[in-house]
């Protein structure tokens, strides 16, 4: 794959040229002191200069000093909201003397470009690619959704201490296909991206762009950048070997850490919206005040709500143990023997957004203690 | 015809017991036959014998003024059925009635317990054996306890 | 995937509380054929949806027969359709019964309560000698005498095949047995070498049924239980009705006991 460099100050170029090609284009913003993912107009719409410090139930902004455009790790939010969406539609039935008639809501699906996916957003998407696409039944407005999507991914040049992506085998370098790939590159003398194409759409963008092949020592820096993101969580807390990880929670269903777990936990699913894998989804039905028009919503839900696992008179998953035990055990282990692939990515979304701090891979090593006892 | 012997033997309830006890035991039993509706036992009379059902049907009840026999559960083929006379004070504390006709072996327990004082392997064995019978019945009953088939019971533990 | 427009053809009120529907497929004579063993979601306008065993005939490929127990908000307004009514159905989903596991087999369907349900199908099937079975018994426990679903039915058919039934509770009226379902299961004549047991029911139930089949030597893998867990979506993409690997609309609702002891015997999974 032929490499090339891109000016930083050329940025806008290739945001201009996804955007003429009809894309809908959506990127990293600021928004509410957080580095969320909406709609990009331009290159200064991005979070230039800006880094995200992230630790157990904490997120906080700070400035670089290098004017990085990609500088930070990872977001509250995932791509998922624009694919699965978190709230929609499905059907709408009206009631007369004749019976009922339900139509189906066709939603125009946008072209949309994603621009600054990490290596494990990708393979976030891949896994949900599994849920929904994968078996005899598909989620079609998902489906119609992704079909025509356009990724830009990025490669990381830092880490968050909440990121643990090496454990999961998920990044930081981007290894999944994506239309073009980024890395951006700054030193004293020069700010820059080294970028390829993944695709042929990824190629006809590249050939608009005004790059020059890469020279050699930008291809090295670029290395050396997504190294230290590498070396950042080599030297962190929340480097594990992952590889057990299916059959340590299968054998370890009635741990005493579940019980722990459950003194903190307070259930409030933040965890399940912050999951870039996280699929489920809930309908509601509801009738307007004449009671002769129905709609039907599907929306995000979560594990951890008490309706989740209701049947005929109770929830199956009554207390938080249960639940937290079912999220963990389905993310880590059992979601392998559905999807062929754990559930996790190593984003660490779910231990900087959880109030309560709680983090999975001290969970974990938790379990794993208290099966050596 | 079969001997009371061989009737016995045949029943896995005395499946490897010793022959001099089996004989023993033999000895202290006898055919009856019951019609519909008559009581085999009675709730505070004496309880001087245990039954070995061969065909038929018996109810176990209890009655409730105002109401009548609640049957607690039925008894069937090659069910035995009556440990009260093994334990003070020897008295019924349930009815017992048989549904249609019923065949039964009616094994003597008042001469058992006397023999089970002297012999005590044999009254071992015989324990045992009721004991097994006495914990599937009380298994059936916990069961039943749960009313599992019942609509609309509200959880212990509703979730949050 | 948007429901059918389905009506309410008839109605019966099995007894207080749970009832059958049969319904027709509005403008459409044939409906898609069935596994014993499968379900439908139901949608009674406005109220949301509801898995339903299939519980009439396999064979009736007019009318879909749905037993219901009025439990939640959904299953009473399915309560108070009448004939003529409208509703909306999506399936049938999920794996059936493995009929054709029992060729020669001695066959033991074992009902507890409106479990019976998405066994009548079975039941229709194995009627019409067809599957070869050896010989099919029926043990089906209910709470009361009132209680047994297709009372006459089963009547009808206790010439042709072996049926015990007991109540936890009998009447005045009640001749038969009073007792739990695992005694007369622990008390038959089952050659465990070559039966295969299909159950439904609460899951205290089956759980004591399995402990008792296998003490008659069936094999884990001969015994076949319906689960029940919460189904939206019905085709395996909603994430609720998750059972340890499983997912209960699609890998199920039947699994064998064999494939699913170690998720069966862990508490509120």
């Amino acid at each position: 794959m032929q490499r090339f460099q891109l000016k930083a100050e050329d940025l806008d170029v290739l945001i201009q040229v996804i955007r003429a090609q009809g894309h809908q284009l959506v990127g990293p913003v600021i928004r509410d002191g957080a580095i969320v993912y909406d709609d990009i107009q331009s290159a200064s719409d991005l979070p230039r200069g800006w880094k995200d410090e992230q630790e157990k139930g904490q997120y906080r902004l700070k400035r670089r000093d290098d004017g990085a455009y990609f500088g930070y790790a990872m977001g509250p939010q995932s791509w998922k909201k624009f694919l699965q969406l978190p709230r929609r539609k499905v059907w709408q039935a009206r009631k007369d003397s004749s019976g009922i008639q339900i139509v189906a809501i066709e939603e125009p699906a946008p072209s949309l470009a994603f621009l600054g996916v990490r290596s494990c957003e990708l393979h976030a998407i891949a896994i949900q690619d599994r849920v929904f696409l994968g078996d005899h039944y598909t989620n079609d407005s998902y489906a119609k959704r992704r079909e025509p999507l356009l990724l830009i991914a990025v490669n990381c040049i830092y880490a968050a201490n909440t990121c643990f992506c090496t454990s999961m085998n998920t990044g930081p370098e981007v290894t999944l296909p994506a239309d073009l790939t980024m890395t951006e590159v700054i030193d004293v003398e020069r700010h820059l991206f080294l970028i390829s194409a993944g695709s042929e759409r990824g190629q006809g963008i590249l050939q608009q762009l005004p790059v020059q092949p890469a020279e050699v020592e930008v291809k090295k820096l670029a290395e050396r950048a997504v190294q230290s993101a590498v070396s950042q969580m080599a030297q962190g807390v929340r480097s594990f070997d992952s590889s057990d990880v299916k059959e340590l929670l299968y054998r370890n269903y009635e741990s005493q850490a579940w019980d722990k777990l459950a003194d903190r936990c307070l259930s409030c699913a933040n965890c399940t919206m912050a999951c870039p894998t996280c699929f489920c989804s809930t309908v509601e039905d509801t009738t307007d005040l004449s009671g002769d028009n129905a709609e039907r919503w599907e929306r995000w839900d979560s594990c951890f709500t008490g309706e989740f696992s209701y049947i005929s008179g109770g929830a199956v998953r009554a207390d938080t143990r249960s639940r937290y035990r079912q999220w963990m055990t389905h993310k880590l282990a059992t979601w392998h023997d559905q999807f062929g692939t754990s559930g996790c990515v190593g984003c660490g979304r779910c231990i900087a957004w959880c109030p309560v701090g709680i983090d999975l891979t001290e969970e974990l090593q938790r379990i794993r203690e208290l099966e050596k006892e | 015809m079969k001997s009371m012997a061989d009737l016995l033997h045949e029943h896995p309830f005395f499946k490897g017991m010793d022959e001099s006890h089996l004989d023993f035991i033999a000895g202290c039993g006898e055919n009856h036959i019951y019609n519909a509706g008559d009581y085999i036992a009675r709730e505070n009379e004496p309880a001087d014998h245990f039954y070995l059902i061969r065909a038929g049907q018996v109810a176990v009840e209890c009655f409730v003024p105002n109401y009548g026999a609640i049957c607690l559960q039925t008894l069937h083929d090659n069910d035995i059925f009556g440990w009260s006379w093994l334990f003070p004070p020897y008295m019924w504390t349930f009815d017992a009635r048989a549904v249609d006709e019923v065949h039964a072996i009616r094994l003597d327990g008042k001469c058992l317990r006397e023999k089970c004082e002297t012999d005590t392997a044999m009254g071992a064995e015989l324990l045992k054996r009721f004991a097994r019978i006495v914990t599937q019945r009380l298994q059936a009953t916990r069961m039943q306890l749960m009313d599992i088939y019942s609509q609309q019971r509200p959880p212990l533990d509703p979730g949050q | 995937m948007i429901p059918a427009l389905f009506r309410i053809d008839e109605r019966k009120e099995e007894f207080s509380g749970t009832f059958t529907l049969g319904i027709r497929r509005e403008g459409e004579s044939a409906l898609p054929r069935f596994k014993p063993g499968q379900f439908n979601m139901l949608y009674a306008f406005g109220t949301g949806e509801v898995a339903i065993s299939l519980s009439g005939s396999p064979a009736d490929t007019g009318v879909y027969q749905h037993t219901i127990r009025s439990q939640g908000l959904a299953t009473q307004a399915l309560a108070r359709l009448q004939k003529g009514d409208a509703i909306g159905v999506r399936g049938p989903f999920g794996c059936g019964w493995p009929i054709d596991t029992v060729a020669g087999r001695e066959v033991l369907i074992i009902a507890g309560g409106v479990g019976m349900a998405p066994l009548r199908p079975l039941l229709y099937s194995l009627r019409d000698k067809a599957h070869g079975a050896a010989r099919v018994r029926l043990f089906y426990g209910a709470r009361h005498p009132d209680e047994i679903l297709y009372r006459s039915e089963l009547e009808r058919w206790a010439d042709s095949l072996d049926i015990t039934l007991t109540v936890d509770q009998g009447d005045s009226t009640w001749r038969g047995r009073v007792g739990v379902i695992t005694q007369p299961l622990e008390t038959a004549d089952i050659n465990g070498g070559k039966a295969v047991a299909f159950l439904c029911g609460p899951e205290v139930m089956m759980r004591f049924c399995i402990q008792t089949l296998l003490t008659k030597g069936l094999s884990e893998s001969d015994i076949y239980l319906s689960m029940e867990r919460n189904m939206k979506c019905a085709t395996g993409l909603c994430g609720h009705c998750q059972w340890g690997p499983n997912f209960v609309c699609k890998d199920g609702p039947v699994f064998s006991y064999g494939s699913v002891r170690s998720w069966f015997n862990l508490r509120a999974l």
